[in-house]
């Protein structure tokens, strides 16, 4: 039991290495994929403005309910007008980064471990590696890039969209006070709230960009294989953005 | 040529450095292939031009940038000149009129024509096919036969085709190589291989179900199978 406990301890230590492992060689092709800004951009295409209309509808619903719970909430206490501060608070803090990286790794990074999966298993990447071009700085950097970049748009984008949400129960629906909501949000919401849901955002893009590429890369090329890396992406990325979520809130505190 | 399982394609990824070997000597071009570091290797490889069984055209590109890849990935050449090279490629093919196409729009035949171009856009000394004709109807198959024959002689290049498909190579090979059970078990020109005493090369040539190569896979006794009460497989 101690022993197969201790086992699987060390195939997870082993393949958390061979993970840190694949992001330095990303990370050390990146400045000369860099230079190629057509292969980002469409990436930042793929991954981003494609995922926008879910993350939008998203952000909308969330902000939303937002208004909702926490007019009933803050009604209890007489201090509604606080619904600005509490909901922008929530979202660009917590809510924002979280559920759009949750999201993220749904609909992006599933995209792109089964597009990479089924790129080796029909030979696609071997074909690249025979026509002497490194697949790593061709397909797996500028797919990588392109979701760190995307992410952090996309949940400023999902922040923006559910305080509007907010506002759109809190304001024109419960009858709070239109000056007081904005007002009050601008005076107690702070920078370092802001750096804190950028920073959260751009963690959870480099995590579920890198599982997605890694799981993707490696999959075993059958469509079991391809299934199997398209499923772990969305299972580890999820369990990884709530660890990292915890991470980062405890180093702004 | 050699049986399925036996090791030609393994033969292919070791020439092309693809895999390692555990021992032993790879020279391809004058090159010891185990003492190239990964950019040689890429050097070398930019001499060499493969085509896979089942085309490996990347799917998001059209016919045109498939075949304007390794131009667009390893030269400064300008569109026009990509353009032209391209075209007289996909002409040189019989796809000219395909360029704007996309991999899904085509036949298998016609994909493994597509990457036939591609193979050879870098003019390579040596190309290189991995089951050109699995899966392929009488006319593509045809095609590609005749195809393989007219790039070797016109461009003056190497071409290794691998294959268990007797008549096909027979028609279009200077040397046959036969690989059974992981080794060369005979060799020379066509001709030659069909006058070779060999058991395992008169099985492999005739088509033969049972001989060295045996019909069924390795299992216990039938009757005695049949006949166990164990539930058992």
């Amino acid at each position: 039991m101690f022993r197969e406990l201790w086992e699987t301890f060390i195939e997870a230590l082993e393949d958390l290495g061979a993970v840190v492992h694949f992001l330095f060689r990303l990370v050390g092709n990146s400045p000369r994929v860099l230079l190629r800004y057509d292969l980002i951009s469409q990436q930042v295409f793929n991954s981003g403005a494609l995922s926008l209309v879910i993350i939008m509808l998203s952000g909308l619903f969330v902000g939303m309910v937002l208004g909702l719970q926490g007019f009933q909430l803050l009604q209890r206490f007489g201090s509604e007008e606080s619904l600005g501060t509490a909901a922008t608070i929530g979202l660009v803090k917590e809510l924002g980064p979280v559920v759009t990286a949750l999201l993220f790794a749904g609909r992006a990074g599933t995209a792109l471990a089964s597009e990479l999966g089924l790129m080796r298993a029909t030979d696609q990447i071997s074909a690249m590696e025979m026509m002497a071009v490194d697949p790593i700085q061709r397909v797996v950097v500028p797919r990588f890039l392109g979701g760190v970049i995307a992410m952090p748009l996309l949940a400023a984008i999902f922040s923006v969209i559910g305080i509007y949400g907010a506002q759109l129960v809190g304001v024109q629906i419960m009858g709070v006070d239109a000056g007081s909501f904005w007002s009050q949000m601008r005076g107690a919401v702070s920078l370092k709230d802001v750096y804190e849901g950028i920073a959260k955002s751009f963690a959870f893009g480099v995590a579920c960009s890198l599982i997605a590429v890694h799981q993707g890369y490696y999959a075993e090329p059958t469509a079991e294989g391809v299934g199997r890396a398209t499923t772990r992406t969305v299972v580890t990325s999820a369990v990884v953005i709530l660890f990292l979520d915890y991470l980062v809130t405890a180093a702004f505190l | 040529m050699g049986p399925s399982g036996t090791g030609k394609t393994t033969l292919l990824r070791l020439i092309t450095g693809q895999v390692h070997p555990d021992e032993g000597f790879i020279q391809v071009a004058g090159e010891n292939m185990l003492a190239l570091s990964r950019a040689q290797l890429y050097v070398l490889r930019r001499r060499m031009g493969m085509l896979f069984q089942n085309g490996a055209l990347l799917t998001d590109l059209s016919v045109f940038e498939n075949v304007a890849f390794p131009l667009r990935e390893h030269t400064d050449l300008t569109e026009r000149l990509i353009r032209q090279l391209v075209l007289t490629k996909l002409q040189a093919v019989g796809l000219r009129g395909a360029a704007l196409l996309m991999p899904a729009e085509l036949s298998g035949g016609m994909a493994r024509r597509v990457a036939l171009a591609r193979a050879i856009v870098m003019d390579p000394e040596i190309l290189i096919y991995d089951e050109p004709f699995v899966g392929l109807d009488p006319i593509s198959l045809g095609v590609i036969l005749r195809l393989i024959r007219r790039l070797n002689d016109t461009l003056g290049i190497t071409s290794i085709v691998v294959s268990h498909d007797v008549q096909e190579i027979s028609t279009v090979a200077d040397q046959v190589y036969l690989i059974a059970g992981g080794k060369v078990v005979a060799g020379g020109t066509p001709q030659e291989l069909r006058t070779n005493p060999s058991e395992i090369v008169k099985q492999f040539i005739g088509g033969l179900s049972d001989g060295p190569v045996p019909f069924h896979f390795p299992a216990p006794d039938y009757y005695e199978e049949l006949l166990s009460r164990s539930e058992d497989l």
